[in-house]
């Protein structure tokens, strides 16, 4: 009985490293044609990925053993940034020019920054300013560079109980939604847009601890547009994931265009001298990527097909 | 040596502090039938565990066909003998497939098992039942099929542990009768335990008496229950008429023993102011009208009343009270003849050598 | 309502096109869970027997855990996974974490206990006496095993479906250590939590239809063969 179990037990180490070094199921995919305009589709994708290089698996580090690459690059970046399916655009334009294969995991802002934290992940791609200087003076991060900005919108029922439609100020907004009572659903989850959303409140001195009419979904954007949809709630959503999700959406752009609503993306690598599994050439060649003038048009275009206007504005190289 | 199939030496089984067998010899002769007897706790499922091999004993060894057993593969031996147990203990599946079990254990070719199996469901009259789940049986023909599935695989010991206990009467005695008759004609070395005293009776060739873990007598089956060793035994085995005395004189190896005003004479081996127990058969008392006798060689006559009787067909259960109760088997034609009846003046006798003495433990 | 008849129609619609990224998805849920469970027969099985069958000091404790296991919430079972399989973990040089191996291992976690204690009940329950007139006909201890597992095989079928439903359908383990990557460890249920919070409601009930659907034929599959082996 022994014998069997520790015969099963090697069995199972010996399919889990099979499993491994097989090559990534699931067929590289074409776009699928869009749906009638009932239900949305899942994103679609530019070119078709190239064939993933199988992943080497048993290797030493990269410095150890230059003649073994190590072919994945854990991508850390937030909810928002993949939803809006620019990740799906540049992804794959990356792995087939660098035969790298990307693994975009997709969480809130804290969680990935914590990851980058831990040397859990090879490159962040954010948009938490405050946080990510907070980060960078750990020493974990390095080569913060400036990538692209959307915006957020403040958005709401048409009825606009608050009477905010067209101010141009977004503090006066808040205000104006603080003193009506209005209901406002907010992210709550720590995510890049909840931080901002906070620092707007803030900068405005409104204080929306315990009021009823501040309520919280603790979920992502695209849920948290239907919530307020249905609660005909005001809300601050980027431009991005509203303008793929209006046609299910009953709210209307009510503020946009103030400065403080500007939502700013860089691409931070993770110092491979502090962690020594991070894959530093991985991550080197994908935030070189992002900056690099293909990457950055590729970002410009993104979005004027579909939406008449570009979701995402390339900033590369600008001060910051 | 090599008339004992099997033998068990010395053999000690002990749970804790407890001492459930100790047997310091115990063999099985070749194509008998032993029945090993005793009540509730006695022992018998642990001695059949270990006589079958299931079981390893805390002491002693055991030898099969004159070789000795070490506790090495015991399967090989295992597989030249059958159990059945009390309980049916069917799989759950056919019962042609149940029967098949033990030839598939032993990997039998296909064909082989299969004409096996179809002569020994005939043998016991349940080819019917052949593609019946064994779950949808009844308790006879369930036992059936465990004795079937036993018998198929030609065992040189044929271990039965109380097969007949959960069954009513009228299965027991056609299934009783059935099996006898197999094993007579097969002479298959058959051990099996029981509390049952008629099954005993009926079935073995030798007796052993088991209680409290020791065999306390193993021998031919009239001798052990005609001539119990010890007043436990004689208890358990049931003879009918137990009567308490002291001997008070010998001569001649004839005994002169004192049953309260009475004195009752027998053959035995016991001296002078022993405290004894006498045995003596319902058979071998007859009875007789007060009268003048016209001599007989019988040495016992007793006068007394007849207390009960008690009708059994063709047979009379009659008890005396002749200075101490015994209960004499009459027929029921002698008995209308003589026109007994309770309250009837009657003589009891018998030969002095019906009587078995057992010394009493007081 | 009409939201679940479209999201009827929409995997109507996927699945008769052939959609690639879907049929994508549901393989890798069939491959992954379909190894998970396999790896939980193949251990679970052994270790249910053994301990129904076997006494020793401690056995209590064991089935004690093998019973606490049985109810491990999978988002818990998958933190705990990832921890081992982190770069800094004890695993970490393995590299497995967001492959679907790391997924395998977390659900075998979970499936693992559910197949041993269903077999742990199913052998447990046989008589006692049978396993020594098994031995009693002249049974090798593999064949008594094997004789005992055939006695159990209704329980162990339950077993089997227990284990591939649970692990098929949770998403808090796969997502943790799955990472939901599209053509890499998405999902169907994975794919199906991300579509609902973009707001995708149609699609996310199209693949949750899909999904029931799959688990469904794989059920109806087992409980087929698990009926008919049924004595008459």
């Amino acid at each position: 009985m022994k014998k069997l179990m520790i015969f099963e037990l090697l069995f199972l180490i010996l399919f889990g490293l099979a499993q491994a070094c097989a090559p990534s199921p699931g067929a590289p995919s074409s776009s699928p044609t869009p749906a009638p305009p009932v239900s949305a589709s899942l994103p679609s994708t530019a070119a078709p990925s190239a064939a993933s290089v199988p992943t080497t698996f048993l290797t030493p580090a990269p410095t150890e053993s230059p003649k073994e690459v190590i072919k994945d690059v854990i991508l850390s970046t937030t909810t928002s940034t993949q939803d809006s399916g620019l990740l799906d655009l540049l992804i794959p334009v990356f792995e087939k020019q660098t035969g790298y294969r990307v693994k975009t995991i997709a969480v809130g802002s804290g969680q990935a920054i914590a990851m980058g934290q831990r040397g859990e992940a090879d490159v962040l791609l954010v948009h938490s300013p405050a946080a990510e200087l907070q980060f960078m003076t750990t020493g974990a991060g390095i080569n913060r560079r400036l990538v692209m900005h959307n915006d957020f919108i403040i958005i709401g029922p048409s009825s606009d109980p608050a009477g905010i439609k067209g101010e141009s100020s977004a503090a006066r907004a808040l205000e104006k939604i603080f003193q009506a009572k209005a209901v406002f659903l907010s992210r709550g989850d720590e995510s890049g847009t909840h931080a901002l959303e906070k620092s707007l409140w803030k900068n405005a001195s409104l204080d929306t601890s315990s009021q009823s009419w501040y309520q919280q979904s603790g979920q992502g954007m695209g849920a948290t547009l239907n919530i307020a949809s249905e609660k005909g709630a005001y809300t601050i959503s980027d431009r991005a994931t509203f303008l793929s999700s209006s046609r299910n959406i009953g709210l209307q752009i009510l503020v946009e265009g103030d400065k403080s609503l500007l939502n700013i993306y860089h691409v931070i690598q993770i110092d491979p001298a502090k962690f020594p599994r991070v894959n530093g050439a991985g991550g080197k060649a994908f935030a070189d990527f992002m900056v690099s003038p293909e990457a950055q048009d590729l970002i410009g275009k993104f979005g004027v097909e579909k939406y008449g206007q570009p979701l995402f504005f390339p900033d590369a190289g600008k001060p910051e | 040596m090599t008339d004992f199939v099997l033998e068990a030496h010395d053999l000690l089984v002990e749970k804790g502090d407890k001492v459930l067998l100790d047997i310091a010899h115990l063999g099985v002769l070749r194509s008998e039938v032993l029945v090993v007897i005793g009540p509730n706790g006695a022992g018998k499922s642990t001695l059949l565990s270990v006589l079958g091999l299931l079981e390893k004993p805390t002491g002693g060894w055991l030898a099969f066909n004159g070789e000795r057993l070490d506790s090495a593969d015991l399967l090989p031996y295992r597989r030249r003998m059958a159990v059945v147990f009390q309980e049916p203990l069917l799989l759950d599946t056919t019962v042609r497939e149940n029967v098949s079990l033990g030839l598939k254990l032993r990997h039998f070719p296909h064909d082989r098992i299969e004409e096996k199996v179809r002569l020994w469901l005939d043998k016991f009259n349940i080819s019917h039942l052949a593609g019946r789940s064994g779950r949808t049986l009844s308790g006879g023909e369930a036992q059936r099929t465990s004795l079937a599935r036993a018998m198929v695989l030609d065992p040189e010991v044929l271990f039965l542990d109380e097969p007949f206990s959960s069954l009513d009467q009228p299965t027991k005695e056609s299934l009783l009768s059935d099996l006898k008759r197999i094993l007579l004609d097969k002479r298959t070395t058959v051990v099996m335990v029981t509390q049952d005293r008629e099954e005993a009776r009926f079935f073995g060739d030798r007796v052993g008496v088991l209680l409290g873990g020791k065999l306390r007598q193993l021998d031919r089956t009239d001798v052990v229950f005609r001539s119990p060793a010890s007043e436990d035994i004689a208890g358990f085995v049931g003879v009918e008429n137990l009567i308490h005395g002291i001997v008070r004189s010998v001569e001649q190896g004839l005994l002169k023993i004192v049953v309260g005003d009475v004195v009752v004479e027998a053959v035995g081996s016991q001296g002078p102011g022993k405290k004894v127990l006498l045995t003596l058969r319902p058979e071998d008392i007859m009875l007789s009208k007060p009268g003048p006798s016209a001599g007989t060689s019988m040495r016992n006559h007793f006068r007394g009343i007849i207390s009960e009787i008690s009708d059994r067909g063709a047979l009379w259960r009659i008890t005396v009270d002749c200075g101490f109760p015994a209960l004499a088997f009459i027929t029921r034609q002698s008995g209308i003849e003589m026109g007994l009846s309770p309250g009837t003046d009657v003589v009891a006798s018998f030969k002095a050598t019906s009587v078995h003495v057992i010394e009493s433990g007081g | 309502m009409d939201l679940i008849w479209q999201g009827m129609l929409e995997a109507f619609r996927l699945l008769i096109k052939g959609d690639r990224e879907v049929i994508g998805i549901m393989l890798l849920s069939l491959e992954v869970s379909g190894a998970a469970t396999l790896l939980s027969l193949l251990l679970g099985i052994p270790v249910g027997a053994f301990l129904a069958l076997s006494n020793f000091s401690g056995r209590k404790l064991i089935l004690g855990m093998v019973n606490t296991g049985m109810g491990m919430p999978p988002v818990v079972a998958g933190l705990l996974v990832s921890i081992l399989l982190w770069r800094s973990g004890p695993l970490g040089f393995f590299r497995l974490l967001y492959t679907p191996s790391a997924m395998v291992i977390a659900q075998f976690s979970l499936a693992f206990p559910i197949v041993a204690g269903f077999t742990m009940a199913g052998i447990g329950q046989i008589n006692p006496r049978l396993r020594m007139q098994i031995v009693a006909l002249g049974a090798s201890r593999w064949q008594m095993l094997l004789l005992l597992l055939r006695e159990a095989r209704l329980p162990l079928m339950a077993a089997v479906m227990a284990g591939f439903g649970a692990v098929i359908s949770e998403v808090g383990a796969s997502m943790m250590v799955g990472g939901n990557i599209k053509d890499q460890t998405r999902v169907l249920t994975t794919a199906t939590v991300m579509e609902t919070g973009k707001g995708n409601f149609s699609l996310a009930i199209a693949l949750s239809i899909i999904l029931l659907a799959l688990v469904f034929a794989v059920n109806l599959t087992l409980t087929y063969i698990q009926q008919k082996r049924r004595p008459a």
